[in-house]
């Protein structure tokens, strides 16, 4: 056994154990924040992972998307409503808990199973390393450009509708805006509309 | 192409030679590296206080530190000796854990981002063929450790500054990827080696100052936010916010963070010089200067020199711009929050945007000029 992989098993070791224990931490604890923060080493141990197969440029974009956007994006929205008090205790908790436990136990068997009985063709394709980039690049302009703008049109229309949501309330007029009265009751008319879309 | 100098194989070639095998040989050379980026990092660091505390005092018309060395020189060795022997307070009800954490999650990134900054044609810890992507990358880990160490002091300052702070980080890395995509887009290449490379065909002439006054102009405001420097201080805005996630930190980990402050500071410095200032690069051809004296630019004497020479251009240049931003620190007055997200998200994005695509036609319309 040579220094490079026993060094490669090492960190395959670390960094799975990371994986594994880190998301049963974002699960099981009851502490949102916590959570909040551990996802966010969980999807770092991730992109450890694809460093150790030679997937550099995957690794960065895992830490820039996921790291620096989605969970900070998490954690400001708990942070911006954050409220110290103990949840509402609700009804037949245990017996959810022991019904999504068991659909969680049932998956993790079926992809056992799956990872078992699979043939899976050792040893793969040899990595591309530093090229990497330039065959992504490709692959989005020339195969892949379909779902590249579909994806692209999505996250525009996500944007824009959080645009529009964010500025319903524009359309208040002066006069409303200085009577308080007439505003409390704009806000409930607000909430009872919004209420009703989201029933449609 | 000439390779240069290479460190590396000389010294794992010598370990061989005293009998110990190639991997255990390069096992032994990956630390020296690391370690003398290290050293090299805190010391501009301590370089880059003691201009502060001078230049300051100059703006104000004060002499600054004077007692401790000459020229006061030692004043921010006395500084960190200060924080070291400090109590570190972790506030009662604070979240303990986190509050450590927070600290190191800010540090240790700006620290790794330093793998990438060439001092010469093989002097960077490693040459990585994502390079600029990933300095991009790893600063976006840093608003994790900044709302972090916000959220656990227990303080309605900390959580406002750690808010502000990843705000702020969030909307400015957005025109600064952008500025350094155009960059890219003209090397053709992500590694920090070939975009200084491509720098230096000419002189001073072909730097990307010339071809990117726009991108550097968004890409210097960006860095400044990034680091938190005074037009751009809200998230520690002392009249607002006490010291913003600073507040509740003493000691070590107040260090820490300063640390990283004045750490980021000399990266990004370093980084504009490598991107737009042509990195490592004389401003005359160092080819055609070795030509005039009749030496071969293979020549040891000529390879050392030019080595050196590299060094000392990146580090002139990068604190050049450092002065720049502390001139500008304690000149302008800070921004609010709200002229801050709007220069960022109105201006300086669509800017960059119309940057990028102005540098897309030209590269297609003149492809000799902007690396086609």
């Amino acid at each position: 056994m040579n220094i490079a992989y026993s060094t490669e098993l090492i960190c395959f070791l670390i960094l799975s154990s990371v994986i594994v224990s880190g998301s049963l931490a974002v699960v099981l604890l009851e502490n949102i924040v916590y959570s909040a923060f551990l996802l966010g080493g969980v999807f770092m141990a991730v992109a450890g992972l694809y460093l150790l197969l030679n997937a550099s440029f995957v690794a960065a974009a895992q830490i820039l998307v996921y790291v620096g956007a989605v969970n900070v994006l998490i954690l400001f929205a708990i942070m911006l409503v954050n409220k110290k008090e103990k949840l509402k205790p609700i009804d037949g908790l245990k017996t959810r808990k022991l019904i999504s436990g068991g659909v969680c136990g049932g998956l993790l068997i079926l992809l056992l199973r799956v990872s078992i009985t699979t043939d899976w063709n050792i040893p793969g394709p040899t990595s591309i390393g530093e090229e990497a980039t330039e065959r992504i690049g490709e692959h989005l302009f020339t195969d892949y450009l379909l779902p590249f703008e579909l994806a692209s049109i999505l996250l525009l229309m996500a944007m824009i509708g959080a645009i529009v949501l964010a500025r319903r309330d524009v359309s208040i007029t002066n006069d409303n805006i200085n009577d308080l009265t007439n505003q409390k009751s704009l806000s409930d008319k607000k909430i009872r509309l919004l209420s009703e879309n989201s029933l449609k | 192409m000439n390779s240069g100098i290479d460190l590396e194989m000389s010294f794992t070639q010598g370990v061989q030679n005293l009998g110990l095998s190639h991997e255990l040989a390069h096992l032994l050379w990956i630390p020296l590296p690391m370690l003398l980026v290290l050293v090299s990092a805190v010391i501009g660091v301590l370089v880059t206080v003691w201009l502060e505390r001078k230049i300051s005092a100059a703006a104000q018309q004060r002499i600054g530190p004077e007692y401790a060395g000459a020229l006061g020189i030692l004043q921010p060795m006395a500084d960190g000796l200060k924080l070291l022997v400090k109590e570190d307070i972790i506030p009662a009800k604070a979240d303990s854990v986190l509050f450590t954490v927070g600290p190191i999650l800010v540090l240790v990134p700006v620290i790794l981002s330093w793998l990438i900054v060439p001092f010469g044609q093989n002097l960077l810890i490693s040459n990585v063929g994502i390079g600029i992507f990933l300095w991009i990358a790893l600063s976006s880990i840093q608003p994790i450790g900044l709302l972090m160490s916000g959220y656990s002091s227990n303080n309605k300052y900390s959580l406002l500054g750690g808010l502000r702070a990843a705000a702020q980080s969030i909307s400015y890395e957005i025109p600064l990827a952008l500025a350094v995509l155009a960059i890219v887009m003209m090397s053709n290449s992500l590694s920090t080696v070939d975009i200084v490379e491509q720098q230096n065909t000419a002189g001073f002439l072909s730097w990307n100052i010339w071809r990117q006054p726009v991108g550097f102009i968004i890409f210097w405001i960006c860095a400044l936010a990034e680091c938190e420097r005074l037009p751009f201080d809200l998230p520690e805005a002392e009249e607002e916010l006490v010291a913003g996630y600073q507040t509740e930190y003493a000691g070590m980990k107040f260090a820490l963070f300063y640390l990283a402050g004045y750490i980021n500071l000399v990266l990004s410095a370093l980084l504009v010089s490598v991107l737009y200032l042509g990195g490592w690069g004389f401003p005359i051809s160092i080819d055609w200067f070795s030509s005039l004296i009749g030496l071969s630019i293979d020549n040891p004497l000529v390879q050392i020199i030019a080595a050196s020479l590299g060094i000392v251009m990146t580090i002139l240049k990068a604190y050049l711009l450092v002065f720049l931003a502390i001139l500008l620190r304690w000149t302008t007055p800070r921004v609010r929050i709200d002229q801050l997200l709007d220069l960022g998200w109105k201006f300086l994005l669509p800017i960059s945007l119309v940057n990028l695509l102005v540098t897309a036609s030209l590269k297609l319309a003149f492809p000799m000029t902007f690396g086609g």
